[in-house]
């Protein structure tokens, strides 16, 4: 029998993707957003998951928000990310030093 | 039963897919992974009768964020040498992948025709069914309780957009300013060069 346990065990192993995506990826920045994309879906399989063990459809109107932010941050990030190429001519990590961070 | 089976090919695809997302060499290959990945995560919503979002998170996700990935990843021309390299290297990857999407298709239509997966709730009774769609539920509670969560909603896409118009927007460095205010050239202008609309009388406006 599938219970809420599993959905949550598929969403946490999802996160930890994620996070292991941004750390093993130092030189490309697109697949580090795509890995926040992924912690994001794991985000909203937590809520829709969540929205059907209780029986309240709030989780699904936030799993709807998450989905909004998601798409502007990756609209600004690829937006942001390409600028950054045309002046320098890479997407290294390891080579945004600009700000001296 | 069958609702099982596909919770577990859903979750199995879903953690794979992932993985290959954040493993592959080529950032194309990326993406490509991501879409499956969203996939079957629109797949396990459905499960739990949430059709709504997981129509939505193919249309935006697939339909929108992976398509825009792809472009940016095209444009910056990164690695395309492997892109390159046959067509019949990648034909078994891609016929495995066409027929793991379609049995994935036919067994989730399988499960949603066998009813919604029940998670159980907290005191361990079934949870509240109404006899309206979800997306009827949803409808109904987002333009009224959440009404104003969902116009900031709107409100933070456009400032996405116009932010990233205002970012990727390129200023031509040679030729006219098309469409552009030369604020000076403005200021400089006399009433005499002015062009004026006048109302001359029959007869009285050209000499001849």
């Amino acid at each position: 029998m599938i219970g809420i346990e599993h959905y949550l065990v598929v969403s946490a192993v999802l996160f930890v993707l994620g996070m292991l995506g941004i750390f093993l990826n130092r030189k490309n920045v697109i697949v580090i957003l795509m890995a926040i994309e992924l912690i994001l879906l794991s985000v909203n399989i937590n809520l829709v998951a969540f929205s059907a063990f209780l029986g309240d459809l709030t989780g699904q109107i936030f799993a709807m928000f998450v989905l909004t932010v998601a798409a502007g941050e990756a609209a600004i990030g690829l937006a942001i990310l390409v600028i950054y190429f045309r002046g320098r001519g890479t997407i290294a990590v390891d080579d945004v030093n600009r700000m001296k961070g | 039963m069958i609702q099982i089976f596909a919770f577990y090919l859903f979750a199995v695809l879903l953690i794979a897919a992932g993985t290959l997302t954040i493993m592959s060499r080529n950032p194309v290959h990326s993406v490509l992974w991501l879409i499956v990945s969203f996939f079957n995560a629109a797949g396990l919503m459905v499960l739990v009768g949430a059709e709504f979002i997981a129509m939505l998170l193919v249309i935006v996700y697939v339909g929108a964020v992976a398509v825009l990935f792809l472009f940016v990843v095209m444009m910056l021309n990164i690695d395309f040498a492997e892109l390159r390299a046959g067509f019949m290297k990648n034909f078994p990857l891609g016929i495995a992948i066409a027929l793991v999407l379609l049995a994935e298709l036919i067994l989730g239509i399988g499960a949603y025709g066998a009813g919604v997966l029940e998670l159980g709730t907290p005191d361990g009774s079934a949870a509240p069914m109404t006899d309206k769609s979800n997306i009827e539920n949803i409808g109904a509670l987002l333009y009224s309780d959440y009404l104003f969560l969902f116009e900031a909603a709107g409100l933070i896409l456009l400032v996405a957009m116009i932010g990233a118009i205002v970012l990727t927007h390129r200023e031509r460095a040679s030729g006219p300013h098309r469409g552009h205010q030369d604020i000076g050239k403005q200021n400089r202008r006399r009433p005499e060069e002015a062009t004026i609309n006048t109302r001359p009388e029959v007869g009285k406006g050209v000499q001849l």
